[in-house]
C-alpha cells in the first residue's frame, strides 16, 4: 500500500459562478491522522473537499500532497494521484452490483493492476466489510443506508488512496450505524495509518475520533486546534458547533 | 418492494458464441426456405440490428441520446458507394474503411456531445441527422444529388451463377450483424461497458473513482457510430442505391424507436426492436391490402396500427420487450428470486460473520 501522505490546502479560493464559497482557506492534515472539518451549513466544508479533489477548479491557492504541490486538473486525475473523495449522500453507483462498484474504485489504483492484484483487493474489501461479501452480486440500489456508506468507503479504499476525504459519512444513518461508521474511520486511521479529512455537521462525534479540528465559518477558517482543545472550548462550541 | 433495476444477466463467452452460431443457422435456414422478398427482409433486419445495437449501447449504457444514427449510416453508405464505384474495391475493404470513416465522425461528434446533456444533446444530434444527409444535395457532383449513387454488388463466383443475390445479401448482412453483436456483448461485459454504466448512473462518483468521464462518453459515440457506419455500408449493397431520401431524420427516429421498444441497453432488445420496425409495417400493409380496402385507407392503416403497436408495447413493457421478457422469466422463478433480495434487517457494518463468501470472483471481462 502506498504510504499515506499529509494534505495541505494553502489559501484556497473557490466558488460557484458569482458566489465565492471559500475565501482563502488553509488547512493542514497530518499524515496518518484524522482531521475534522467542522462548521454550520454553508461554511464551505463540502466546497473545500470539492476543490481539493478537483470537482471544482480552485481560483487561487495550492494543494500539497506529501509536501509536494499537485496541479488539479480533473477529479479522475486527483483520484489517480491518491486523493479519494467520498462525497456525501452515500453515492453508490446504484445500477452496478456491489462488486462492480468495487472494481470501478480500482480504476484509480496505482501501479500495474494485474488480475491477481484486483482479486486480492476485492478479498481485502470483503474481509473488512463482511456484509458486502454476501451481497457482491446484488445491485447497489438494493443496499441499506449503512451498507451503502460501507460500499462507498470500501470503493474509495480499493484505489489505495494516500488521503481519504469523507464528506458527512454519518448523514442520514441510524444512530447505531453512525457510531459504527465513526468506529470504522477511527480504525482506518489507527490500524492502517490512513490520512483522513472528515467533514461533519455532527461536531461532537467527529471531535471524539479526530486528532485535529478545523472550524470553518462563511468560507474562512475561524479555529484550528487539537480536537480535545476544540471540544473543551465552550465559547467556540456554542458559537459555531452547536453543542 | 418496488421493483429495482436488474443488471443484465451475464452470459459466458462460449455461450455468447453458441447463441451467435444458432442465430447464424436460423438465418441460413430461413434464407434458403423463404423467397427473395423475405431474404431482403432478413438483410433489412440484420442491418437495423447492427445500427440499433450500437445505438442501444450509446443511449442505454452510456446514457447519451442520439438522433443522428441515420446520419452516421449515411456516412457509411456513401463511403462504401464511392469506394465501390470509383476504386472497385472489394466490399469487405469498403466496409472496413466505412467503419473507420464513421469512427472518425463519431469521435468528432462525441467530443462536441460530451459537453451536452439530455435535451441539448438530442437537439444537437437532431441537427446532425437533418443536416448531414442534405450535403448530398449541396455536392451533387460527388454524391449524385437527389438521384444518389448506384452500387453494383454481385454474388461471388464460387457460389455459382444460379445463387440468388438476395440470399447472399442476407448472409453478408447477417454475418456482419452477428459479429457486431458478439463484439458488443464482450464490450458490454468488459471494463469499458461497466464504466459506461457508472458514468450514466452517477457521473460525479465515476469521476471521483478515477474514470475519465469525457473519454468514456466519446468512446461510446465512436462505437455507436462504427455500428451505424457498417449498417449504412450494408444498406448500400442491399438496396443497390445510396440516395439522401433513405437517410432522413425519420430513419434516425425509427432506429431510436427500435432501441427503446426492444429494451434500451440490451443487445437482444436490438433484435426485438429491429424485428418490430421491419416486420410490423409490412405485415400490416399486407393485411390491409388483402382485405381490399381502398388505397387511401389501406395506405394509412399501417401507420396507425404501427403507432398503436408501439404504444401498446410500451404500456405493457415500460422497459422494452427484453425488459418484459426478463420480468416474465423472473415471475416464473419468482419466490426464489425475490427472497434473495430480501433481508431481515440492517446488518452490522463490520460484523464478524463466519460464512465465507459464496460466490467465485467475477471474471474481469477483457476478452
Amino acid at each position: 500500500m502506498p504510504a499515506s501522505a499529509s494534505l495541505e490546502a494553502d489559501g484556497l479560493v473557490a466558488g460557484y459562478g458569482e458566489v465565492v464559497a471559500l475565501h482563502g482557506v488553509s488547512i493542514s492534515a497530518a499524515a496518518g491522522a484524522i482531521t475534522a472539518v467542522l462548521g454550520a451549513n454553508g461554511a464551505g466544508k463540502t466546497t473545500l473537499l470539492r476543490a481539493v479533489s478537483g470537482l471544482i477548479r480552485p481560483r487561487r491557492g495550492r494543494v500539497l500532497l506529501g509536501g509536494e504541490q499537485v496541479a488539479i486538473r480533473s477529479p479522475e486525475q486527483m483520484a489517480r494521484t491518491g486523493v479519494a473523495h467520498v462525497p456525501e449522500g452515500q453515492a453508490v453507483i446504484a445500477e452496478l452490483t456491489v462488486e462492480e462498484n468495487l472494481r470501478v474504485g480500482m480504476m484509480a489504483r496505482p501501479g500495474r493492476r494485474s488480475r491477481s492484484d484486483r482479486a486480492a483487493a476485492l478479498d481485502q474489501a470483503y474481509q473488512r466489510f463482511r456484509p458486502l461479501a454476501q451481497r457482491r452480486r446484488k445491485l447497489a440500489a438494493t443496499l441499506s443506508g449503512g451498507e451503502r456508506q460501507m460500499l462507498v468507503i470500501a470503493r474509495a479504499l480499493t484505489s489505495q488512496p494516500r488521503v481519504l476525504l469523507l464528506d458527512e459519512p454519518s448523514l442520514g444513518l441510524a444512530p447505531r450505524v453512525m457510531a459504527q461508521v465513526m468506529d470504522l474511520v477511527l480504525q482506518l486511521s489507527r490500524e492502517n495509518g490512513l490520512t483522513i479529512v472528515l467533514v461533519e455537521q455532527n461536531a461532537r462525534s467527529a471531535l471524539a475520533v479526530a486528532d485535529h479540528g478545523v472550524v470553518l465559518n462563511l468560507g474562512r477558517v475561524v479555529a484550528s486546534a487539537d480536537a480535545e482543545a476544540l471540544a473543551a472550548d465552550v465559547a467556540l462550541r456554542h458559537h459555531y458547533l452547536g453543542f | 418492494m418496488r421493483s429495482l433495476p436488474r443488471s443484465a444477466p451475464v452470459l459466458s463467452g462460449p455461450l455468447r458464441l453458441l447463441i451467435a452460431a444458432v442465430l447464424a443457422g436460423i438465418v441460413v435456414l430461413l434464407s434458403v426456405k423463404l423467397n427473395a422478398f423475405r431474404d431482403y427482409q432478413i438483410a433489412e433486419i440484420a442491418i437495423d440490428v447492427t445500427a440499433v445495437a450500437g445505438l442501444t449501447m450509446l443511449t442505454g449504457l452510456s446514457g447519451q441520446i442520439s438522433l443522428g444514427q441515420g446520419a452516421f449510416m449515411a456516412i457509411g453508405a456513401y463511403t462504401t458507394a464511392l469506394l465501390l464505384l470509383h476504386l472497385n474495391w472489394p466490399f469487405i475493404t469498403a466496409l472496413a474503411v466505412s467503419a473507420v470513416a464513421t469512427a472518425a465522425a463519431g469521435g468528432i461528434v462525441g467530443v462536441a456531445a460530451a459537453r451536452l446533456r439530455g435535451p441539448y444533446l438530442a437537439g444537437a444530434t437532431l441537427m446532425l441527422g437533418v443536416a448531414l444527409p442534405a450535403l448530398a444535395y449541396v455536392y451533387p457532383g460527388v454524391f449524385g444529388g437527389d438521384q444518389g449513387l448506384n452500387v453494383v454488388f454481385t454474388t461471388p463466383a464460387f457460389l455459382g451463377p444460379s445463387f440468388p443475390l438476395t440470399r447472399w445479401q442476407a448472409w453478408v448482412s447477417s454475418a456482419v450483424a452477428l459479429v457486431t453483436l458478439v463484439l458488443l456483448a464482450n464490450l458490454h461485459r468488459s471494463r469499458i461497458g461497466r464504466n459506461w454504466r457508472a458514468v450514466r448512473d452517477n457521473d460525479v462518483a465515476a469521476a471521483l473513482d478515477g474514470i475519465n468521464v469525457a473519454a468514456a462518453r466519446v468512446l461510446a459515440f465512436v462505437v455507436s457510430a462504427v455500428c451505424a457506419g457498417m449498417a449504412g455500408s450494408l444498406l448500400a449493397i442491399v438496396t443497390g442505391l445510396v440516395a439522401p431520401g433513405a437517410y432522413t431524420i425519420t430513419l434516425s427516429i425509427t432506429l431510436l424507436t427500435a432501441a427503446v421498444i426492444g429494451g434500451l441497453g440490451t443487445l437482444p432488445g436490438a433484435l426485438w426492436g429491429s424485428l418490430v420496425i421491419v416486420l410490423v409495417p409490412t405485415y400490416v400493409t399486407d393485411a390491409a391490402t388483402s382485405h381490399g380496402l381502398s388505397s387511401s385507407v389501406g395506405s394509412n392503416i399501417p401507420i396507425a396500427v404501427y403507432g398503436a403497436v408501439l404504444i401498446l408495447v410500451m404500456l405493457a413493457f415500460p422497459q422494452g420487450i427484453q425488459g418484459g421478457l426478463r420480468r416474465l422469466l423472473a415471475a416464473f422463478t419468482g419466490p426464489d428470486r425475490k427472497s434473495r433480495t430480501w433481508r431481515a434487517g440492517p446488518a452490522p457494518l463490520t460484523a464478524q460473520r463466519d460464512e465465507a463468501p459464496a460466490d467465485q470472483h467475477e471474471k474481469e471481462g477483457t476478452t
